[in-house]
């Protein structure tokens, strides 16, 4: 018989090979490293610098509860975590159910023709439009055309369209992700297009599109810009209308009418006075509105985790 | 012996084949004195999406409360044709169909009904087992539930009588309401069939049952098959020679998108009317 080395003209000292192939995966695993210090060693710098810049405010239990104020030591973030909480819910009430609805028909109900091929290239560019330019329409549009004024509701919605390309992305690639079995055996046993997706496709989703709309919503707590451009105050000495009040019929949609301030706009205009005292507060702004961020996130993977360990 | 000189079609072989043509063998089907239709296929052809023709008029009877098995070597069509039995192929763009599929007693043609209607008759169990992620309960009463059936004292007596019916029941009765999913493959694919069964469909197709299961599930899934008999009309494709021998009460063998033969099983298996099906079922080709 025929040996390799034959083949090939000489022989193969394998030892040296592996060595060789060995020593190429010591070197991009050191490289890997060395990038993700890079990351995380970044990240990590900002994270602590803003903690110590703004550990005087943040130490001090008023912060939380005080409102926006002129004298620094007493300026707290009351109604911008308030306002960036309230504008979140409606955000999240708004581009859940559209986003999801939106990747569902897309990915199980469109037919596959140019028409289809257009709006999935479209929604994909919509993910990478600069926040700014949804500002932009939503004053045209929310604004101007439509005459309502910078309220929760209006913050919500140009949010909620900015993070809608993320969320029918996921949703699609997390259908997609659903084996073609579970949908052959649902289909097998007579259930209809909707029986399938609703009793069987959606609920083996669920992790991923709900993982999609955390990584939404988070990016979409920390936008400043398309709330600036709608004209949002950053001076906001009161709260909200309760959503829940003592008397019927107990739940109340006032607050969505309210003028509002969230974290970043009170962050920015903090920022944008010469006191020193006020970077404090900004610093210690942002120390706040990372932790929020990186809950939302632990949030995420903790669905993913509980749901694949199930 | 190279794949040039072989012959293309069943014609061609069968004139080859000085003992009867399939054609004829076609024409006098050989059944029972009292087995009853339950389906007809008639000069049955399909087309994938891409315009690749991969049935190429077939004919055959599926006898009533009988096990029919599908046989062939791979690529031959088979599967292509159990899953025109419950329309599965129009989950996908472009297929076509002509010839019929006749039902008894209703005369109705499969193809021309509505799918969605034609899968609530025909139930199916994959070659590879594909439970639901829920619980084992809720997959046995999965095919109730489509239908609108919700009364909970309704849903346990079916959920009993089908699992005993394929042979599940005693494992896991104790854990109805565990994941199906912590089942072994060859639970898991008892389970699909007593989901399958628990609907009472007319006709169980079952798609290489046995072939993602080791020698002791597949000897289990055969059993429960052989209790099928005189119970429910099986159509099920498979690979292995021995099993369609010890489960099935009649065989088609299909090649390249045609069917060569039909007769019993005992017939088939011992007096093949054809060259090219002796080939096959004996092991010197396929």
């Amino acid at each position: 018989m025929q040996s390799i080395a034959d083949n090939v003209g000489g022989a193969i000292s394998y030892a040296s090979l592996a060595r060789k192939n060995r020593s190429k995966d010591i070197a991009i695993a050191s490289l890997g490293i060395f990038v993700l210090f890079i990351a995380i060693a970044t990240l990590l710098a900002l994270f602590i610098d803003l903690a110590i810049t703004g550990y005087p405010r943040l130490a001090d239990p008023e912060f939380y509860t005080s409102f926006p104020s002129r004298k620094p030591l007493q300026a707290g973030i009351l109604s911008a975590w308030v306002g960036t909480i309230m504008v979140m819910v409606v955000t999240a009430c708004l581009s859940v159910p559209l986003g999801v609805a939106a990747g569902l028909y897309l990915e199980e109900y469109a037919s596959k023709n140019w028409f289809t091929d257009l709006i999935e290239i479209n929604v994909s560019n919509l993910a990478g439009v600069p926040s700014i330019v949804y500002g932009l329409l939503a004053l045209g549009l929310f604004i101007y055309t439509f005459g309502m004024s910078e309220t929760v509701l209006v913050a919500g919605m140009v949010l909620a369209l900015l993070i809608l390309p993320i969320i029918i992305v996921s949703t699609r690639e997390s259908i997609r992700s659903i084996p073609s079995e579970l949908r052959e055996a649902a289909y097998g046993l007579g259930a209809t297009q909707w029986q399938t997706m609703a009793l069987y496709i959606v609920p083996a989703a669920k992790p991923g599109i709900i993982t999609g709309a955390i990584v939404g919503l988070s990016r979409a707590i920390g936008e400043t810009a398309p709330i600036i451009t709608i004209g949002a105050l950053s001076f906001i000495a009161f709260l909200p209308e309760s959503p829940i009040s003592s008397d019927a019929p107990f739940i109340n949609f006032g607050w969505l009418t309210s003028p509002f301030t969230v974290m970043p706009i009170q962050m920015f205009s903090w920022l944008s006075r010469p006191q020193a005292d006020f970077h404090i507060s900004a610093a210690a702004a942002g120390v706040v509105l990372i932790v929020m961020t990186l809950m939302m996130n632990a949030l995420a993977i903790y669905i993913r985790y509980r749901a694949r360990s199930r | 012996m190279t794949a040039m000189n072989q012959p293309k079609t069943t014609n061609e072989f069968a004139q080859k084949d000085a003992r009867q043509t399939p054609r004829e063998a076609l024409d006098h089907w050989y059944l029972e004195p009292d087995a009853a239709l339950r389906a007809r296929v008639s000069n049955l052809k399909f087309w994938y999406g891409n315009g690749t023709q991969a049935i190429d008029d077939v004919s055959f009877p599926l006898v009533e409360k009988k096990v029919t098995a599908l046989i062939g070597p791979s690529g031959c069509g088979k599967s292509t044709l159990l899953r025109c039995f419950n329309r599965m192929h129009d989950l996908y763009h472009g297929v076509k169909y002509s010839g019929s599929i006749e039902l008894f007693p209703e005369n109705e043609n499969l193809i021309d009904l509505d799918p969605n209607v034609v899968r609530m008759r025909v139930g199916m169990v994959f070659q590879k087992p594909n439970p639901f992620p829920k619980s084992i309960y809720e997959n046995v009463v999965a095919g109730l539930r489509i239908r609108g059936i919700s009364k909970r004292s309704q849903l346990d007596e079916i959920a009993e009588t089908s699992l005993t019916q394929a042979a599940i029941w005693d494992e896991v009765k104790d854990r109805l309401h565990q994941p199906a999913l912590s089942l072994s493959g060859g639970q898991q694919q008892r389970l699909c069939i007593a989901r399958a069964l628990a609907v009472q469909p007319e006709i169980l197709l079952l798609d290489e049952p046995t072939s993602a299961l080791d020698p002791i599930a597949t000897a289990k899934v055969e059993d429960l098959i052989n209790d099928l008999d005189g119970k429910v009309t099986v159509l099920i494709v498979t690979h292995n020679m021995q099993q369609a021998a010890r489960i099935s009460h009649y065989a088609a063998y299909m090649y390249l998108g045609k069917l060569v033969e039909y007769n019993e099983t005992s017939e088939m298996f011992t007096r093949p009317m054809c060259q090219r099906t002796e080939d096959y079922i004996t092991g010197r080709f396929g």
